[in-house]
């Protein structure tokens, strides 16, 4: 194969239920060995987007390679070479972990099927549990097989959706660790999440909001197009100091965070006059932070919902 | 991918039928429903069918105090199959204890029975049957006329032999009340197979891609390589087991409890029997593909499955039925595979006797599979 090349590489993919556009002019590009996180708030088209990935839906229209494969028209050569990952689980819960591992395996006919699946289940630290059911199993234990099946035949490319959603913070952190495990062997990973600091963990992200990509890009690329300042104030009342703020002009949006307050803006000249007289205000501490994703992500969307277009896009 | 160009896996596909028995095993309710829904209607219908009513409660309206008549009365009691409970003295009395259901038979001699008897005037006996249960009467009733003659035909020697001659000395009509059709025994044993498997092989196939879809399974196996062909069949395998585990559970039964007689070639029956089973499961993969989810499933499969049972001959007589109602029941394979049943158990039918039913059969599964297979939606819209 050629190493070069983007694994996943689509222009203008849309799609419709019912006259409804969910995936609207989608281009997007991940390259091989990347982990792409694929942000946006529920229904914004995530989950159709990958199934048109996976072959499971078909687009409307646009065109794509996957792993080298036309999407429209060699569907099943890619099938060979993904392991998908729905959002809701989607194995037999009324089958024990090794049966529902050993039902792929032999779905994907892997010729050495039993070592396999040990070597699987070892990896996957999913011995004791075996020979229990996987209805029976929690959420982060779900997740891990749900991980383990779809890696049995090699993929070379994971398209997992949310697939730390309602998963403990330890077993989240054990599931990236994998991830980066498997990326350094050359896998590539689109990944879609809901939560900040997964985005940040990852190679680049995309922001997709109601059918539209909104932006792209690293973590860095995407906070520097946004253009975004970004001040941290703290002390009593900011709720108070919220609503204040909110009012002025240059100042695009305040976010809180547990006690903290980050004040956003976009034209420096603006945003500085703006606050300097609650800089002032010695009551509040005041602090010239570094913008998160987060920041973009709330303003991408409050521009969208806001209709005006600032012209950076 | 070399792999990839393959169109049909014997791998992926036993994949398949391994996880649809291993299911199979734990779903309690299927499994109860497969053994229990034959073992149910075998002891249902078979009870009705086996125990061979005798002693029937049957009152007499006689109006002839004759040699004759009193002959049959007591011939009647030693058949023991009719009982005599009451005697009464009108037609209106007699009628109202058929239909309060106090007897099952009135038994009406004529005045001057015997004496027109023995004239040579052939003299009408009249039985009347509540036959709204025919298996419980329809013994009875056949034995009745034979009975008749045999209890006279000591008395009609000497001067009155000329009348054994004739073709019937007296005339018996037997009038079967509320039930014109009687079914026999025979004739529902073997029925009960067909209606067994289809009952229970549309609904559990029609359950089973149903609920992937309901389950989210359908979707992780839709991204894999798997192929509808080795979905469908590999679904299916498994339920043509046990379609056969039931069908020579009923033959058993029937054999051993119900001592249906067996006259045909049991393995043709076997063999042919793959056919029905095919088109009911095709049935029931095409109902899936339809049904959103398994209730709507369950729901198709007994649309399908009353009509099934009712024009095919299994609970009416199909030629008792009008044009139009036997026109919409030829194209059930039940309605075939009880002529193909009945033909070869009964009547000792060969290949060449039932071939007019069988293609019928084959032109359903035909059409029922390339519906479900063109329906089997490879993606999730
Ligand atoms: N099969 C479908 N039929 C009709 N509408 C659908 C279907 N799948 C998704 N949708 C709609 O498409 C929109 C996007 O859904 P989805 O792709 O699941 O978003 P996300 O994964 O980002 O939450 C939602 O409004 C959803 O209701
Ligand atoms: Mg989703």
């Amino acid at each position: 194969m050629i190493k070069h090349l983007p694994v996943i590489d689509v222009q203008n993919i849309s799609k419709a239920f019912a006259g409804k556009t969910v995936v609207n002019k989608l281009s997007l590009q991940v390259r091989r060995g990347e982990i792409y996180g694929f942000l946006g708030p529920n229904g914004s088209g995530k989950t159709t987007f990958l199934r048109m990935l996976c072959g499971l839906l078909q687009p409307d229209a646009g065109s794509g390679v996957c792993l080298g494969h036309n999407l429209l028209t060699e569907v099943d050569q890619i099938k060979h070479r993904i392991g998908y990952m729905a959002q809701n689980f989607s194995l037999y819960e009324d089958l024990s972990v090794r049966e529902n591992l050993d039902f792929m395996a032999r779905i994907y006919a892997i010729k050495s099927r039993r070592e396999v699946v040990a070597q699987t289940l070892e990896r996957m630290e999913l011995i004791p549990f075996a020979g229990q059911l996987a209805g029976t199993l929690s959420g982060g234990w779900k997740q891990r097989l749900a991980l383990a099946s779809c890696l049995l035949h090699e993929p070379e490319l994971l398209l997992l959706d949310e697939p730390t959603a309602g998963v403990d913070p330890a077993a989240r952190r054990d599931f990236w660790e994998q991830i980066y495990a498997l990326t350094t062997q050359g896998i590539s990973a689109l990944i879609s999440t809901h939560y900040m600091d997964e985005a940040e963990r990852c190679h680049r992200v995309a922001y997709l909001a109601y059918g539209d990509l909104l932006t792209s890009g690293t973590a860095a690329e995407v906070i520097k197009k946004s253009g975004l300042i970004t001040w941290s104030a703290s002390g009593p009342g900011i709720q108070d100091l919220s609503e204040r703020l909110k009012q002025q002009p240059g100042i695009k949006q305040v976010i809180p965070f547990g006690n903290t307050l980050h004040v956003c803006g976009t034209d420096g000249e603006r945003f500085a006059e703006s606050l300097r007289p609650f800089i002032a205000d010695s009551s509040y501490r005041w602090e010239k932070i570094e913008t998160g994703l987060e920041e973009v992500f709330v303003s991408l969307m409050s521009k969208r919902e806001g209709g005006h277009s600032d012209g950076d896009s | 991918m070399a792999t990839a160009k393959i169109r049909f896996s014997p791998c992926r596909f036993w994949a398949v039928v391994r996880k649809e028995f291993l299911q199979m095993r734990r779903d309690r309710v299927t499994f109860a429903m497969m053994l229990g829904i034959p073992v149910l209607q075998m002891v249902l219908f078979g009870y009705a069918i086996n125990a061979d009513p005798r002693h029937l409660p049957t009152a007499v309206l006689s109006a002839d105090n004759g040699v004759f008549s009193r002959r049959i009365v007591a011939a009647m009691q030693n058949s023991s199959y009719f009982q005599l409970t009451r005697n009464v003295d009108s037609e209106s009395a007699a009628n109202r204890l058929i239909e309060i259901g106090d007897v099952q038979f009135v038994l009406n001699i004529p005045e001057q029975f015997s004496r027109r008897l023995m004239r040579g005037e052939r003299p009408a006996l009249l039985l009347t049957a509540d036959a709204t249960d025919p298996a419980a009467t329809s013994h009875a009733l056949a034995a009745f006329k034979t009975l008749t003659e045999s209890a006279l035909a000591g008395d009609l020697k000497g001067p009155l032999s000329h009348l054994q001659l004739t073709a019937a000395p007296l005339e018996v009509i037997v009038h079967p009340q509320f039930n014109p059709e009687a079914n026999t025994r025979y004739n529902i044993v073997p029925g009960l197979m067909g209606v067994v498997l289809t009952m229970t092989l549309v609904i559990i196939t029609a359950l089973a891609i149903t609920r992937e879809r309901e389950r989210g399974t359908m979707e992780n196996l839709l991204s894999t390589p798997v192929r509808p062909l080795e979905v469908m069949f590999g679904k299916i395998i498994p339920y043509i087991i046990v379609g056969y585990l039931q069908m020579g559970f009923i033959l058993l039964v029937s054999h051993f409890i119900f001592e249906v007689p067996m006259a045909g070639n049991l393995a043709l029956l076997l063999a042919v029997s793959l056919l029905f089973i095919a088109a009911n499961l095709g049935v029931g993969l095409t109902f899936s593909t339809l049904a959103r989810n398994q209730l709507q499933a369950v729901q198709m499969a007994f649309f399908f499955f009353l009509p099934s049972i009712l024009l095919s001959g299994f609970m009416f007589p199909f030629r008792g039925m009008p044009l139009w109602a036997q026109r919409i029941g030829e194209v059930f394979p039940l309605t075939h595979y009880l002529r193909i049943v009945r033909g070869v158990l009964l009547k000792g039918n060969g290949l060449t006797e039932i071939a007019p039913n069988l293609w019928p059969i084959a032109i359903f599964l035909f059409v029922a599979l390339s519906i479900g297979l063109k329906r089997f939606r490879r993606t999730l819209e």
